[in-house]
């Protein structure tokens, strides 16, 4: 699964994009196992209210299952406009 | 890409307009954009466009009484331009349109630069000025595009405004 950084949490992970693998069930497990492995993931998912996801391009909450998904975003709150 | 509405669009007590298909043109680029230019597009080979009502975002040189000497825009290729498709498509639902444009430019943007475009075309104005607020307030809170501000003090990305929520939620 591909799994995609933005703004300040792509600046945090220190990195835009990578593959992972896990058996993760949803994407709220995989975060905590994220957080598990390593500092910088900690540092970016420390403030779970301030990071949205996106599960293949549409918006998704933390319960959403990872089965079959190609592609997984977190984000800030958008700022555009 | 300019491609007619999907035809399932649901109706509604306003919409759609009569006559030809609506067209939604929606881009993410780094490049400017032309708002006559762009009209123009809008407003191609029909003459039953009574209105078109314009947005256009630029960059502040300032932000809280803190100088702005330019900002960085970051964006999700993919999901961006699904995203502004579908706010298009479902201001359609909502209004008799017949067009939408949305632009929205990313990389580095310099104070006074365009940021953001919105264009609404309908045989009479209030649909289209009501669409083109609809268009600017769902674009600010679902199209993931992220601000990074360059103050004296270093850059910093700017924070989500509740404001834009609220404003977003009044279309529910």
């Amino acid at each position: 699964m591909q799994v995609l950084y933005f703004a300040w949490l792509r600046e945090r992970v220190g990195a835009g994009r990578e593959e992972i693998a896990s058996d993760a069930p949803t994407v709220a497990a995989l975060v905590e196992e994220l957080r598990a492995k390593d500092e910088r993931y900690a540092l970016a998912f420390a403030d779970l209210s301030a990071v949205r996801v996106a599960v293949d391009q549409e918006a998704a909450e933390f319960d959403a299952p990872l089965a079959g998904v190609r592609e997984l975003a977190f984000f800030p709150p958008v700022t555009g406009g | 890409m300019t491609e007619p509405a999907p035809p399932t669009a649901p109706p509604t007590a306003q919409g759609p307009a009569q006559g030809p298909a609506p067209v939604v043109h929606v881009s993410v680029q780094a490049a400017d954009f032309d708002i006559g230019a762009e009209i123009d597009r809008l407003t191609a080979g029909r003459a039953d466009i009574g209105a078109v009502a314009t947005f256009t975002g630029l960059v502040r040189d300032h932000a809280g009484g803190v100088p702005i000497s330019g900002m960085e825009l970051e964006h999700y290729p993919g999901m961006t331009e699904a995203a502004l498709r579908a706010i298009a498509n479902e201001a359609l639902a909502r209004w008799p349109l017949q067009g939408v444009t949305a632009i929205h430019r990313y990389g580095p943007l310099a104070p006074a630069a365009r940021i953001v475009l919105v264009a609404c075309a309908s045989p009479h104005r209030g649909a289209a000025f009501e669409a083109a607020e609809f268009v600017m307030d769902y674009l600010k809170t679902r199209a993931p595009f992220w601000k990074k501000e360059t103050t004296p003090e270093g850059a910093r990305w700017v924070d989500a405004r509740e404001a834009d929520d609220e404003a977003a939620a009044r279309w529910r």
